[in-house]
């Protein structure tokens, strides 16, 4: 088993319609045995950009802070708000740092960027453990259920979906994926960006 | 003390763990590759160069349509196989001191400069970073086209290969190349060769990339040939709202536009 395997979770991100989705599961587990049921591995780094990140949970837990140190700096020397697309980049070029030491987490991105006429653009973005960028215009999976998740998004998702109709398609896809990964569930989040608020739904889904 | 930079190069902090973590048996996990089959040729006045779009991790197709010709200077590009962080980080290290070298020397850069500066820092790596590359590129010197493997080693020949998908491309062009083709011909035998990888080659797979370099222009044919594209689906598969149950909710709304209404005058600059 590998080590990214340790302590499951899963994450998903989605393109609708002038908005995005991202979803977790909410697992915390020792190899087989369940430790945590609220075990947020989704994280708001400004109002538009939530960062998710599966893997090993001691990296995640880092990584989040890290991640909040270093934007943290971009917003006060910048004296500006950091853009998803630079945002990508910032997680990219910190994993790829540690290439020959890394974390054992695969980020997966989700926000809504600004372009220079006034309006806004969804973006989405994963990176693999040593920070390879991969943009995608459909979606993005990563975590132990991401074989499965590949599958079930690639048969459900479509595009222009609305923010409420992306809101079913996601979670439909993150509850059917996990209930076939014995190292994911115990819960699911998901968040649903538009370009004017951010919606935040915990599912109902199984717990085992 | 913690510095706010940090020092240039790579950061081992974590490796004293990962090694820890590795001698229980547990193995590493996989990192992104591009199974890849890129090519290069020359022709009458300068050189093609070419890519499939699949990024694999393990069995597993991760990008369908990724980007393998990264661009080094207008008139010098270089396609990337091998471990897909290392290609885009190497090659954009490289792509930024070609610029730096050229506002230093007040010149264009030359390919043999890419060349060497790759091939250094594939070496000092002791091949540790796995990239393997195809560079080519038209400079005051004429067209160039080198391939430099992972450890350092580089050759100059008319037309390259590289990727798991080399064989089958190789097959194509020692079967069909001629000197001084033009560049349609040239063009052709570049898709033939690719179209050879993505459809003999697991690891290659989905559309053609092409890039046609000559002294006067560069010109990136992105996805010129897209011999695997999905049908549309007949039947839309979507949920009708209020199927997923949901146990709680919280909306943040966020501020889009602002508008600043003075209350009273009397703060007005006087334009009498």
């Amino acid at each position: 088993m590998s080590i990214m395997d340790q302590n499951g979770g899963s994450v998903i991100a989605m393109v609708g319609k002038d908005c995005v989705a991202i979803a977790s599961d909410l697992r915390l587990g020792n190899e087989a045995l369940a430790v945590s049921s609220n075990f947020q591995k989704i994280f708001p780094i400004t109002d538009r950009i939530y960062l998710g990140l599966p893997g090993l949970a001691t990296d995640v837990t880092t990584l989040k802070e890290r991640f909040r140190f270093r934007v943290n700096m971009y917003t006060i020397k910048e004296e500006r708000e950091i853009e998803p697309e630079t945002f990508a980049h910032l997680v990219s070029s910190t994993l790829y740092e540690h290439r020959f030491g890394p974390y054992y987490v695969e980020p997966v991105m989700a926000g809504i960027s600004k372009t220079p006429s006034g309006g806004f653009k969804p973006f989405i973005a994963a990176t693999d453990l040593i920070g390879c960028l991969n943009y995608a215009k459909d979606f993005v999976v990563a975590g132990t259920a991401s074989s499965k998740l590949y599958g079930v998004a690639e048969g459900l998702w479509e595009p222009d979906l609305e923010p409420e109709d992306l809101f079913e398609t996601i979670s439909q896809t993150i509850m059917n994926a996990l209930d076939r990964d014995a190292y994911s569930g115990w819960g699911c989040i998901v968040h649903v960006l538009t370009k004017d608020k951010v919606i935040t739904r915990t599912l109902k889904a199984r717990m085992d | 003390m913690t510095s706010v930079f940090s020092p240039p190069g790579f950061n081992f902090s974590n490796q004293s763990r990962n090694d820890f973590i590795a001698e229980k048996g547990i193995p590493m996990p996989k990192a992104t590759s591009t199974g890849t089959t890129i090519v290069g040729c020359l022709f009458a006045d300068g050189i093609v160069l070419g890519a499939d779009t699949r990024a694999t991790e393990g069995d597993i197709v991760a990008d369908k349509n990724c980007e393998k010709i990264h661009y080094i200077t207008e008139s010098i590009r270089c396609c990337g196989a091998g471990t897909a962080a290392d290609t885009e980080f190497t090659t954009a290290l490289i792509s930024s001191n070609m610029e730096l070298h050229a506002l230093s020397t007040g010149r264009k850069p030359r390919v043999v400069t890419a060349m060497t500066m790759l091939k250094q820092m594939l070496f000092r790596h002791h091949g540790n970073i796995g990239a393997a590359l195809v560079l080519g590129g038209v400079d005051a010197t004429g067209p160039h086209l080198f391939t430099v493997a992972p450890h350092g080693s580089t050759d100059k020949l008319p037309y390259v290969t590289m990727g798991s998908g080399s064989l089958a491309a190789m097959a194509v062009f020692e079967s069909s190349w001629k000197p001084n083709m033009s560049r349609d011909d040239a063009l052709q035998l570049v898709k033939d060769a690719i179209s050879a990888g993505i459809f003999n080659d697991l690891g290659s797979g989905s559309n053609v990339d092409a890039c046609i370099i000559t002294a006067s222009h560069t010109e990136m044919l992105r996805n010129v040939e897209m011999p695997n594209q999905r049908v549309e689906k007949e039947r839309q598969y979507r949920f009708a709202r209020g199927t997923t149950a949901w146990k709680s909710e919280e909306i943040r709304k966020l501020v889009v536009s602002e508008e600043v209404i003075l209350l009273a005058g009397g703060d007005e600059m006087d334009t009498t």
